[in-house]
């Protein structure tokens, strides 16, 4: 049974239309990240599953009930904001408990059940301190203690990593994906960064302009885009795009290898000029353009392993490039993915 | 090796620039301020003591020390007392008057609606009124017969002519009336305080309470109202300190009347000092506010120092 399904949720700011027409199941216990640039109506449906905002036209399912018109806390949902929302004033004990307080759950039931969330998020040193006395990580973890601690139908988590520095980001990353799948709650995570969608979900919504343009696992997005949104958002850098025979090719960097690398499969051949070049450590990225197409479009290679120390390829040289045809990625020139040619 | 002769280093002018000095920069920019607040607060505030400590009236211009004579006598008249007692009632009783106020409009302003921002800037007449002109209109307001409440509330039946309120002319009428006057003066400060106190709430913070399930009243009294209260107690300082040491509004509407009711220490220094000439007892009433207000201030900057978050 899906935990939070959407039957066409439009969400309209004046003339302007958030959220246009989303549909969506997310099954229980799934992790599921919806992805998509800033402006692009994510964080508007988040508010809209919990109930801080109300949507236009649409249904709202939780736990198989339509909850239009319930209010937020009798949604049972529990979210995580960008920059937690901890109530300053409060010891992060009461923090933790505020939730349950508001539901007028028993003194000993609440101690029990602060005890367990700290316990499982390991904050139980931390409980008496007050949230500016903590760091980041730690308040994202109590945090998610206080989301978790009435055990809600979804968690619905808002951009919670862009506020950690680089490194703990990606501890974060990794904590929180462990930890969900310790708890099996199901997990509505929202975020602009592909690589926090690709290393966590189960599954990735991609939005654009208030609609989902493609949901699949990490994979299916990464390998079958479903249109050139798609394509070109998720991947850095993003998959090459030109236009050919009244519609699109698409291949990514890292499969536009120098011709005589690919011997054993049927490919294509480019005539590649390199403008440049950029040497980052373990790969090497050359950026230039294509002979016969847009010659002002910029067209990236990600060299692979063999070739990234040694300098065989300079600016202003034209090399043999060439991509596998199962790798390439036809698209029509509406922009959606052309059934394989 | 040649010698060249090294030329001569010239100094530059001790003074030229002297004014790029920090430290010689700086006080010369606050020299104003503090010959200011020397000359007009702390040689008046001198004076006081002095004349507090001695025999001097206008009539007698001793500078005979008399110890603390002055102020035992006051201390030891009823009248006295009553207006100490009449003070706190007048600045306790209008401050929770301004804040109950300021917090209802406040609420009021936070919410859209056609025309916010010019009520916004309405809502600060009261305020920006002077204060003479504000008390003459209150005083026709309150006046015994030609008072527009009393005409309200006879067209109502409410009252009947000859039971109306004698709004300043009962003593604890005119205290309310009074209280009210202030607290409409102080209301547009409370609420500008309010404002931005509460605007300054994360939203994360106010959208996490609405999800964790608190409802109107525990977002205002849990969530909204801790988190402000160092923002408040500071406008409370400044709200305590302007109304216990006030007397234009008793001065101008009720003259300290009926009987004393409406007196307070400001006032009462007043008259005493200057239009009566017994300027000791005038000082020693009028310094007698320095003890309480530095009691209370002290008081409640330690409270906002606790609460600091």
């Amino acid at each position: 049974m899906a935990a939070v399904s959407t039957r066409n949720i439009v969400k309209k700011f004046g003339e302007l239309a958030a959220v246009n027409g989303i549909s969506l199941d997310v099954p229980n216990g799934e992790f599921m990240v919806l992805l998509g640039p800033s402006g692009c109506g994510k964080t508007t449906f988040l508010r809209i599953i919990c109930g801080l905002e109300q949507q236009t036209s649409g249904d709202l399912l939780i736990g198989g009930d339509i909850v239009n018109d319930v209010p937020p806390r009798a949604r049972g949902v529990a979210m995580m904001f960008q920059s937690y929302g901890l109530y300053p004033h409060f010891s992060v004990r009461h923090n933790i408990a505020f939730p349950l307080r508001t539901q007028r759950v028993p003194g000993a039931e609440i101690n029990k059940k602060v005890a367990w969330a700290a316990q499982l998020l390991g904050i139980d040193h931390l409980l008496d301190r007050r949230p500016r006395q903590l760091s980041g990580g730690e308040r994202q973890r109590v945090a998610l203690a206080r989301a978790l601690v009435r055990e809600p139908t979804a968690l619905l988590l808002d951009e919670p990593l862009s506020n950690l520095d680089a490194k703990l980001r990606a501890f974060a990353r990794q904590e929180i994906k462990q930890f969900q799948q310790r708890v099996g709650v199901t997990t509505i995570y929202v975020t602009h960064d592909q690589v926090e969608a690709m290393g966590m979900g189960d599954r990735i919504a991609v939005i654009d302009h208030g609609q989902v343009r493609q949901v699949g696992t990490p994979s299916e997005i990464y390998d079958n885009p479903a249109d050139r949104f798609v394509a070109a958002f998720v991947g850095a850098p993003p998959m090459n795009i030109v236009a050919r025979n009244g519609g699109y090719l698409g291949f990514r960097p890292e499969n536009f290898l120098p011709k005589d690398m690919i011997k054993d499969a049927a490919f294509t051949e480019f005539k590649f000029r390199v403008d440049r070049s950029e040497y980052l450590g373990s790969e090497r990225i050359v950026y230039g353009a294509l002979e016969g197409f847009d010659p002002k479009q910029v067209i990236t290679a990600k060299l692979p392993p063999a070739h990234v120390a040694d300098e065989w390829i300079r600016p202003g040289e034209w090399h043999l490039f060439a991509v596998r045809n199962s790798a390439l990625r036809h698209f029509d020139d509406d922009g959606k993915r052309r059934s394989r040619l | 090796m040649v010698a060249i002769a090294d030329s001569v280093p010239k100094p530059t002018a001790r003074f030229r620039f002297i004014l790029d000095r920090r430290d010689v920069f700086g006080s010369l920019m606050v020299a104003p301020a503090i010959l200011y607040v020397l000359l007009l607060v702390g040689v008046p505030l001198l004076m006081a003591v002095y004349y507090s400590l001695s025999a001097y009236t206008i009539y007698n211009p001793s500078w005979r020390f008399v110890g603390l004579s002055n102020f035992i006598d006051i201390v030891n008249n009823p009248v006295f007392r009553q207006t100490l007692y009449n003070t706190f009632i007048f600045t306790f009783g209008s401050q929770i008057l301004g804040l109950v106020l300021g917090k209802f409009g406040a609420l009021l302003l936070l919410r859209p609606f056609p025309g916010r921002k010019l009520v916004r800037a309405l809502i600060i007449l009261p305020w920006a009124v002077p204060i003479a002109l504000a008390t003459v209109a209150w005083e026709w307001m309150f006046d015994s017969l030609y008072s527009v409440i009393n005409w309200t509330l006879i067209a109502l039946g409410i009252v009947t002519r000859s039971n109306a309120p004698n709004w300043l002319g009962t003593p604890h009428l005119a205290m309310l009336c009074v209280i009210v006057v202030n607290a409409w003066r102080f209301f547009p400060f409370a609420i500008v305080i309010f404002l931005a106190g509460i605007t300054a709430i994360p939203q994360d913070v106010l959208d996490a309470a609405t999800i964790d399930g608190a409802g109107f009243w525990r977002r205002n009294y849990q969530i909204i109202m801790p988190m402000i209260l160092p923002i408040v107690a500071v406008g409370l300082i400044f709200g305590f300190v302007f109304t216990f040491t006030d007397l234009s509004i008793v001065f101008l509407m009720t003259m300290g009347g009926p009987v004393g009711a409406t007196s307070v220490l400001g006032f009462a220094g007043f008259q005493t000092g200057i239009n009566s000439g017994d300027v000791s007892h005038g000082a020693a009433i009028s310094l007698f506010m320095l003890p309480v207000l530095l009691v209370v201030v002290v008081a409640m900057l330690r409270f906002i120092r606790r609460r600091e978050i």
